[in-house]
């Protein structure tokens, strides 16, 4: 075990790369939850490292195919003429099959397949930070004008869906961003990070800001922790990552007790809410 | 803020449904300043006019004017999509635009805590106001009145005799008690 490869220059980049995604996914996260579409985020990832290796057989710059290809699976998401669980898990199912297929038959896909799959933080370069920090902040633009009224159709249906513009927006910005994602940090890792802090946080958190907040904690923390490990240990992000998103998620605190306390001191006067 | 007494809805002989009607030939007019009770038995379609007013879709029939730039606040009868998120009530008064001034103090008290972990009557209030207080112009109220105990009924019934002057409001109820035919105007809708 060598520490000082942690502060080792070489390994500023994709490190600040990895920071950047464990900020925005974990957001990405909580508003795909909300829109009940979290399994959408791996069934986008699956087809993106299909269309990711598809574009490397083809001699496409990786991160630019990677971030077509989720934009190719949010517009089939998009399309989806009933947008639900199970049209997700069959878009998975195919983008695995599709990805498996092109790795098995082709050497430079079976190269690129390693990055998708395992993730290779470790390797990514300025094109990688660039396109993470462009998902990032369009991410951020989008949800800024967005955040409203994807709330409110959760809470008040009738009041009708965010406009057409705005799902497609949105949906496109998710695309890019596992796009980007999986061929930094693995597809699972970047499910990982888009669907374990948001999962822990919606049921605990007392507020939708406090909810932004505590997931993007989570996934600073297991990010630090998981690029910590696999640097020491010379192991792929992937794996390490997952196991810390999941470690650090366990940890974090029982925030929905302290919530309920706040509640029942509330309502010690007279009705008051269910504290089961 | 439209002037008291301006008419900002209305419909003749409007029949709304799904695939096929479930009610026809209502005439309707919503002024600014004024309640307009639906009564009518359960399947009767009050529901779905109030939809209707805001879906064309679901408009079979009849013509239906709205003053330009109107906007419609829709409280649904059921409460959905409240469980399991970290949403507090200051949070959906925020999404609506709606102001927490006015407020019953033993709901004011509450407005930190999400809204899953309000008592059935106390998140019932919270939907009502955040589209009561909020800037529409017609307010379509889907019995309001589920859930409430004595306390929070009291309320809705102070607040549906002097609604504010520039919103016109429909409502749909089963509740007697909160109908009073000498400040709104009654419709009742045959089975």
């Amino acid at each position: 075990m060598n520490l000082d490869l942690i502060f080792d220059p070489l390994f500023r980049l994709p490190f600040l790369t990895g920071l950047l995604l464990a900020v925005w996914l974990p957001v990405l996260g909580l508003y795909l939850r909300l829109r009940g579409e979290w399994l959408a985020v791996l069934g986008m990832a699956q087809l993106a490292s299909a269309g990711a290796l598809g574009g490397a057989v083809l001699g496409l710059p990786v991160v630019a195919g990677g971030a077509v290809a989720g934009l190719l699976a949010a517009l089939a998401k998009w399309g989806l003429k009933r947008p639900s669980d199970s049209a997700y898990a069959a878009m998975l199912l195919l983008g695995w099959a599709a990805a498996v297929a092109v790795m098995s038959n082709h050497p430079l896909a079976e190269q690129a397949a390693g990055a998708v799959f395992d993730g290779q933080l470790y390797f990514t370069g300025g094109g990688h930070l660039a396109a993470s920090a462009a998902v990032l902040g369009i991410g951020v633009l989008v949800l800024v004008r967005a955040h409203r009224a994807m709330l409110r159709a959760r809470v008040h249906p009738a009041l009708g869906p965010p406009d057409a513009a705005t799902r497609l927006a949105f949906d496109l910005v998710a695309g890019a961003s596992v796009g980007v994602a999986i061929l930094s940090l693995g597809v699972m890792a970047s499910f990982a990070l888009a669907f374990v802090p948001a999962w822990r946080v919606f049921g605990t958190a007392p507020s939708w800001r406090s909810a932004l907040w505590r997931a993007i904690v989570i996934g600073l923390v297991a990010y630090v922790l998981g690029f910590v490990v696999a640097l020491l240990f010379d192991q792929p992000f992937g794996p390490a990552g997952v196991a810390a998103v999941l470690l650090v998620a366990r940890l974090a605190p029982p925030w929905r007790q302290r919530a309920d306390r706040r509640a029942g001191a509330l309502s010690a006067g007279g009705e008051i809410g269910k504290l089961d | 803020m439209r002037p008291p007494g301006s008419v900002l809805l209305r419909a003749q002989g409007l029949g709304v449904g799904y695939e096929r009607p479930l009610l026809q030939g209502l005439d309707l007019q919503l002024v600014a300043g004024r309640v307009t009770t639906l009564l009518g038995p359960n399947g009767a379609g009050k529901s779905t006019v109030l939809r209707a007013l805001g879906e064309p879709r679901l408009r079979l029939a009849g013509q239906l004017w709205q003053a330009p730039g109107l906007r419609l606040g829709h409280l649904a009868q059921a409460a959905e999509g409240q469980a399991e998120l970290p949403l507090c009530g200051r949070e959906l008064l925020a999404l609506t635009g709606a102001s927490a001034d006015g407020l019953p103090p033993w709901l004011a008290d509450c407005l930190d805590a999400r809204l899953d972990r309000l008592s059935g009557g106390q998140l019932q209030y919270l939907r009502f106001w955040s589209i009561a207080a909020a800037p529409f112009d017609v307010l379509c109220l889907d019995e309001p009145g589920n859930n409430l105990d004595a306390r929070g009924l009291a309320a809705l019934r102070a607040w549906l005799h002097t609604p504010p002057v520039g919103q016109a409001v429909v409502l749909v109820t089963h509740d007697d008690s909160l109908v009073d035919a000498a400040r709104q105007t009654v419709i009742r809708i045959p089975s």
